[in-house]
C-alpha cells in the first residue's frame, strides 16, 4: 500500500510501497570523498552493519580520562625536575615541581576514580596484580607515587624532615617516568584502531607530551634564575612529542585520519600550535620573566590539548566501522596472498 | 555434585580477598601471559587445543562448552534476545525505532546479551526459486491426498521468470559474546572481576566490577557494556548459573530452530564442519564458519557461526585479534620511553650547567 499526501504543492512524500527495493539500503558501501586526503588503503569494497561501529566505544569521559592522561605526565616529568633541582641546588623550582607533581597526582587519581561506574569500589583495583591490566599496573604505580610525592612536597613547603624528604623525593623520581608513560599502554591496549595501531609510538609521545607539561610548569611557577633546566626539558620533550607523533601518523595509514579530521585533529593542531609557540618563547624570551611565564603556560596548554586530540581521536576510530574492517581486510588480504606464493617466506 | 553448592559467579577455586591476588598470579594472569607472544594469529606456545580453563586454575574441568550458532536456519525469532532477558533479568535498555529492518537492539552491550542482526539482500539463497505463484493450485485437493503426496506431485507450482529484482534474501543471525580462547576483557580487567570459568567460559563477577570500563574497548567484537544507571560492565554468562546445574544456556533452549546449538565445542566444531559441507553441497556456497578456527587472532570463539556472508555484512570484525597479544611489546616500548624521559631530564640539567659555564 503506497502512502503519499498530497498537498496543495502536489503529491509528498510518495513511498515505493509494494516496488520497495528490499536489501538496497543494508550494508552500506562506503564512498570514497572526492576531496581531501585520499586513503592510504585501497578503498576496495567496504561493507558494514548499517554503518553501526564494530566495537563498543570506550564509556570513559571528558575531563576526567584525557585530565587523567595530562596530569599524569605532568606529574611524572615534574618528580623528574624536583629531583634534578635537589641535585643541583635550585630549591625554588624544586618546591614547585614538587607541589606541581604532587598536586597533578592526587588530580589525576581524582579524575580515574570519578570515572569509575562505581566510584567506591575504587580499592578493587588493588585485589590483584595483573601486568596483563595496565590500570592495575598503574593503580600500583599511582599508590606508591602519589603519597611518596605528597611526603615531598609536604617537607618542601615545611621545610621539615628533610632526609624524608629527600628519601620521598627521589622515590617519586623513580617512579614518575612510570606514571608518565604506563598511561601509553593503558590507551594502547585496547582495540581501538588508532590507540592500538600506535602502540610503538605512543609511550613516547606521552613522556614527551609530560616532559613538555613539566617544563612548562617549571617556566610558569619557577623563580627566574632557576628555570635553564625546566626550559631544555620543555624542548626534548616537545621535540620528542611532535617527532614520535608525526611518525606515528605516517606508520598507521588510513587509521590515523582521526588524529587529522574532526575534534581529534582540531586538538592535535592546537597542541602543535602551542608546542611550537611555546618552545619559541621560552628560547626567543629566556631574558624576559614575562615571556617565560606565558611560553610555560602555553606549553602545558599544549600537552593538555594533545592528550585530549589522542582521546577524542580515538574515541572517532572506535565509533567507525571503516578503521574496524579497512585494515582488518587489507592483513587477510596481504595473508592470502602470502600463503598463494609458496616460494616467499611466510611473515613472521 | 560438588558444583551445585556454589555461588554462581564466584567458582570456588577463584574467591576474593587477597587470596585471590595468588589465584590471578597463577590463572588468568599466567594464561594471559601464555596467551601474548607471539604475532599472527596463534599464540606461539599456545596448542592448537589451549585449554583455557586448565590454565586458569582447573585442572580437573568440564569439557570446554559453547555454542553453535548457524545462522543458516535463523528465521529472526528473536526469542534468543527475549529469553535470555527473561532468565538473566537484563533490563529492557534504551528501545527506539531505528529503521533498520527489524532490529531495533543494534547490537550487543550491557543490557543485550543476544542480538538478531536483520539484513535484506538482493541475492539469491542458493537453489531458491523466487517469486512462485499459486494461483492454480487446488490446495483442497491435495490436502485431501493426505501425505501420501509424492514428492513430484508435490513440486506444485512452477517458478515464474524472474529478473533480478526478484531475488531476495534476507540474513539473520543471532549473535553473542564469543568467549574468546584469549579473551582481552579477562586479560584487562585491573579488578579481577572477570573470571574464567571451568567451563571455559568468561564470566563477569557483578559484586566485583568497580566499572572502569576497561574490558569494554578492549573487546574485538564490542560485546561487553557499562549498564546506565549501574556503572558496572556487564554481558553474557554463557548461563553459568544454568551450567552449573546441568542446564543448556536459556537462548539455546528457546531456540525453535536449533539456529543456536550448545554443546561441548569438540562436538559443536565437528558438526559444523558437516554442516558447511552439507550447505555447499546444496548450492550455498556463501556458508563459512567464523570464530571456529583455533588458528585465529583470539585463539578461536568458545561461541562461533556459520554466516552466509562477510563477517563485517553481520557488523563482526573480519581479522579480530585479542590486543594482550602486543602487550609485552607495548610495555618494552613504555619502559624504553620512560627510560628516555629519564636520560632527556638528566641531559636538561647538563645543558644548564653547560650553558651557565659558557
Amino acid at each position: 500500500m503506497s502512502e503519499s499526501e498530497v498537498t496543495t504543492e502536489g503529491v509528498r512524500g510518495t513511498r515505493p510501497g509494494r516496488e520497495a527495493t528490499t536489501g538496497t539500503s543494508a550494508g552500506r558501501r562506503w564512498r570514497r570523498k572526492r576531496r581531501g586526503e585520499q586513503p592510504v588503503v585501497p578503498p576496495a569494497e567496504f561493507t558494514s552493519y548499517y554503518g553501526k561501529p564494530v566495537l563498543n566505544p570506550p564509556v570513559w569521559e571528558s575531563p576526567d580520562i584525557p585530565g587523567y592522561l595530562f596530569l599524569g605526565g605532568l606529574a611524572g616529568g615534574s618528580s623528574l625536575l624536583a629531583a634534578g633541582c635537589d641535585l643541583t641546588g635550585r630549591p625554588g623550582m624544586a618546591t614547585a615541581a614538587k607541589t606541581g607533581a604532587f598536586a597533578a597526582g592526587v588530580l589525576s587519581l581524582a579524575g580515574l576514580v570519578h570515572d569509575l561506574g562505581r566510584p567506591l569500589r575504587f580499592l578493587n583495583m588493588l585485589r590483584v596484580f595483573k601486568v596483563t591490566s595496565p590500570m592495575s599496573v598503574g593503580s600500583w604505580i599511582l599508590s606508591g607515587y602519589v603519597p611518596s610525592a605528597g611526603v615531598a612536597a609536604l617537607c618542601a613547603l615545611t621545610g621539615r624532615l628533610p632526609r624524608i624528604g629527600a628519601a620521598a623525593t627521589a622515590g617519586s623520581a623513580l617512579l614518575g617516568p612510570a606514571v608518565a608513560s604506563y598511561t601509553a599502554t593503558l590507551v594502547s591496549d585496547t582495540a581501538v584502531p588508532a590507540w592500538h595501531d600506535g602502540y610503538p609510538e605512543m609511550p613516547f609521545v606521552f613522556v614527551g607530551s609530560g616532559a613538555t607539561a613539566a617544563g612548562g610548569l617549571g617556566l610558569l611557577a619557577a623563580p627566574a634564575g632557576e628555570t635553564a633546566p625546566a626550559r631544555n626539558l620543555a624542548l626534548f620533550g616537545a621535540g620528542m612529542e611532535l617527532a614520535a607523533f608525526e611518525r606515528m601518523k605516517r606508520r598507521i595509514g588510513m587509521v590515523a585520519g582521526p588524529y587529522s579530521s574532526g575534534r581529534g585533529g582540531r586538538y592535535v593542531r592546537a597542541g602543535k600550535v602551542l608546542s611550537l609557540l611555546g618552545a619559541a618563547g621560552a628560547t626567543l624570551g629566556r631574558r624576559s620573566r614575562i615571556a617565560s611565564a606565558a611560553s610555560g603556560a602555553a606549553l602545558l596548554a599544549a600537552s593538555a590539548a594533545t592528550r585530549w586530540g589522542i582521546y577524542h581521536a580515538g574515541m572517532a576510530s572506535a565509533g567507525d566501522p571503516r578503521y574496524t574492517v579497512i585494515p582488518q581486510r587489507q592483513r587477510l588480504r596481504e595473508r592470502a596472498k602470502t600463503a598463494e606464493s609458496p616460494g616467499l617466506p611466510a611473515a613472521g | 555434585m560438588a558444583a551445585r553448592a556454589r555461588q554462581p559467579g564466584r567458582p570456588a577455586s577463584q574467591p576474593g580477598g587477597l587470596a585471590s591476588l595468588f589465584t590471578m598470579l597463577g590463572g588468568g594472569l599466567r594464561e594471559a601471559m601464555a596467551g601474548s607472544a607471539a604475532p599472527g594469529g596463534r599464540p606461539a606456545g599456545a596448542p592448537r587445543d589451549f585449554d583455557p580453563a586448565a590454565v586458569s586454575g582447573y585442572p580437573d574441568h568440564p569439557p570446554r562448552m559453547g555454542f553453535f550458532t548457524d545462522t543458516s536456519v535463523c528465521i529472526g525469532c528473536k526469542a534468543c534476545e527475549v529469553a535470555c532477558k527473561e532468565w538473566n533479568h537484563v533490563p529492557s535498555g534504551d528501545l527506539a525505532f531505528t529503521g533498520m529492518s527489524y532490529d531495533n537492539t543494534i547490537g550487543l552491550g550491557a543490557d543485550t546479551w543476544r542480538h538478531v542482526a536483520f539484513i535484506e539482500q538482493r541475492k539469491p539463497l542458493a537453489f531458491q526459486e523466487p517469486g512462485v505463484h499459486h494461483e492454480d493450485v487446488d490446495v483442497l485437493a491435495l490436502a485431501s491426498q493426505g501425505s501420501g503426496t509424492s514428492p513430484g506431485e508435490a513440486a506444485i507450482t512452477p517458478p515464474t521468470p524472474g529478473g533480478a529484482g526478484d531475488q531476495l534474501r534476507w540474513l539473520m543471525s543471532s549473535d553473542v559474546c564469543k568467549h574468546c580462547t584469549h579473551a582481552a576483557c579477562l586479560d584487562v580487567c585491573p579488578t579481577g572481576a572477570l573470571l574464567r570459568t571451568e567451563f571455559g567460559t568468561v564470566v563477569v563477577q557483578e559484586d566485583v566490577c568497580n566499572g572502569c570500563g576497561y574490558c569494554i574497548p578492549a573487546c574485538p567484537y564490542g560485546v561487553i557494556g557499562q549498564r546506565n544507571g549501574d556503572g558496572r560492565a556487564w554481558k553474557c554468562t554463557l548461563c553459568y548459573d544454568r551450567l552449573i546445574d546441568g542446564m543448556e544456556p536459556a537462548c539455546a533452549k528457546a531456540c525453535p530452530t536449533d539456529s543456536i546449538q550448545f554443546g561441548p565445542l569438540d562436538e559443536l566444531r565437528e558438526r559444523a564442519a558437516g554442516r558447511v559441507g552439507q550447505l555447499h553441497r546444496a548450492g550455498v556456497t556463501d556458508a563459512r564458519l567464523y570464530g571456529e578456527s583455533p588458528d585465529d587472532g583470539v585463539g578461536g570463539d568458545g561461541a562461533f557461526f556459520l554466516l552466509l556472508d562477510e563477517p563485517e555484512v553481520y557488523g563482526l570484525p573480519p581479522d579480530p585479534v585479542v590486543t594482550t597479544r602486543d602487550l609485552p611489546s607495548m610495555w618494552a616500548h613504555a619502559g624504553a620511553a620512560a627510560a628516555a624521559l629519564t636520560i632527556g631530564a638528566a641531559g636538561a640539567f647538563a645543558a644548564a650547567l653547560l650553558g651557565k659555564r659558557s
